[in-house]
């Protein structure tokens, strides 16, 4: 690979070396958590209490503080496991695979979470918890996505051949991530279309605007500490006879 | 890149374009199925099944609603700005339903060509604002 630079190249390497992963994992987790603390107080304190009511839905509306982020990190994740679905396959990277799997649980965490707080919106503003409309309904087989790459990495004892599995099945299910995002626009759908990420301004105020991305950022904090926890928790189950596990052992005994 | 990998690469790409296509046939062919709820025009056009329950979507008119009786019984026009169609609904209507409002009913078409409505939801638009902001929009511009 000559068009990427020999440093690139090499922290790559060194990067995806499993116990130079494990330590580095470790030296950032604390940050990152102090980041995410500072991002969820700024932007629920942001959301819950100085942003204004909203003309139309009053207080109720200041649920998308949770719901969007939560919506968005369902999407964002599970285009992150496909990006390492491809780079599993192709270039058989081990720690891409556990970055994969380590990913699915939070991914279906955030999506039941967008699921529900959608379910709760929906009831006092909709008059319904639940519609068939396209983009309650391409997230619900998006939650069923995650939930059959966790199932599949399960039913398939040998790891290196689950994680090629759940590789290709990541990477097919990524079709239903534009369906997700432009359901709103294809099709009359009773969710309403999109107020931020769209080209025009976004049509959302900008008092109630910073909360919310404060709120996003400081979820995709909160991914990022979740997925190196699971993902040394991965790297440890499947390493368990090799010889840097073995002396970290040794060192915390 | 070795040539397996890029091999690989290919074979990554190829399924994924094979996937992206056959999605895109398989939703075109079921967009009808689709579609949340027929739009006013649409009924008008008689694109909406007669003798069936459907949904209908729409704006309620600014000064249509109407309680004809005593009871719950309301009486309302939907408009996608282009054909009307008239609405009847005996029930509790979502907080949000207000003149002008969006909203989506599940009923059928009876003889007059009146929608009866048997249940309406409020769909709410994209856009958040503080409620002085929405009113100093909503303001007339001064008469010269």
């Amino acid at each position: 690979m000559s068009w990427i630079p020999a440093p690139v190249s090499r922290f790559f390497h060194r990067t995806s070396s499993p116990p130079y992963f494990y330590a580095l994992a470790d030296r950032f987790i604390p940050w990152l958590t102090v980041i995410f603390l500072v991002l969820l107080g700024a932007g629920l304190y942001g959301g819950l209490y100085l942003a204004p009511t909203d003309y139309q839905q009053g207080d109720s509306y200041r649920i998308i503080y949770i719901h969007v982020p939560a919506a968005w990190m369902s999407l964002f994740i599970y285009v992150l496991m496909a990006v390492m679905g491809g780079i599993a396959l192709i270039w058989r990277m081990k720690l891409a695979e556990v970055m994969l799997i380590s990913s699915a649980p939070i991914g279906a965490g955030f999506t039941f979470v967008a699921l529900v707080t959608g379910s709760l919106w929906g009831k006092p503003m909709w008059g319904t918890w639940w519609v068939w409309d396209a983009r309650l309904t391409s997230e619900l087989i998006l939650l069923f996505l995650y939930l059959g790459v966790i199932s599949l990495y399960g039913a398939i004892e040998e790891k290196r051949a689950a994680a090629r599995a759940v590789s290709i099945l990541a990477l097919v299910g990524v079709v239903n991530i534009p369906i997700i995002h432009y359901s709103v626009q294809w099709w009359n759908t009773l969710h309403q279309g999109p107020t931020v990420s769209k080209m025009d301004k976004p049509s959302i105020h900008v008092s109630m605007l910073v909360p919310l991305l404060l709120m996003a950022v400081a979820f995709k904090f909160y991914y990022l500490i979740a997925v190196l926890q699971a993902a040394k928790l991965e790297l440890l189950k499947r390493e368990t006879s090799s010889q840097w596990v073995k002396s970290l052992l040794e060192k915390q005994a | 890149m070795k040539p397996i990998r890029k091999q690989r690469l290919f074979l990554i790409i190829l399924m994924l374009a094979g996937l992206g296509l056959a999605a895109t046939f398989a939703l075109k062919a079921f967009n009808e199925n689709l579609m949340y709820f027929f739009s006013t025009s649409d009924v008008a056009a008689g694109k909406a099944p007669t003798n069936a329950v459907f949904r209908l979507g729409g704006m309620v008119v600014k000064g249509s609603v109407e309680r004809p009786n005593a009871d719950l019984l309301v009486r309302f026009k939907l408009s996608d700005f282009e054909k009307e169609v008239t609405v009847e609904y005996s029930g509790i209507l979502p907080d949000l339903f207000r003149e002008g409002q969006g909203i989506v009913a599940k009923g059928q078409l009876d003889s007059r060509g009146v929608f009866v409505a048997e249940e309406v939801l409020a769909k709410h638009d994209e856009n958040y604002m503080p409620p002085e902001v929405a009113g100093s929009l909503k303001k007339p511009v001064a008469q010269p």
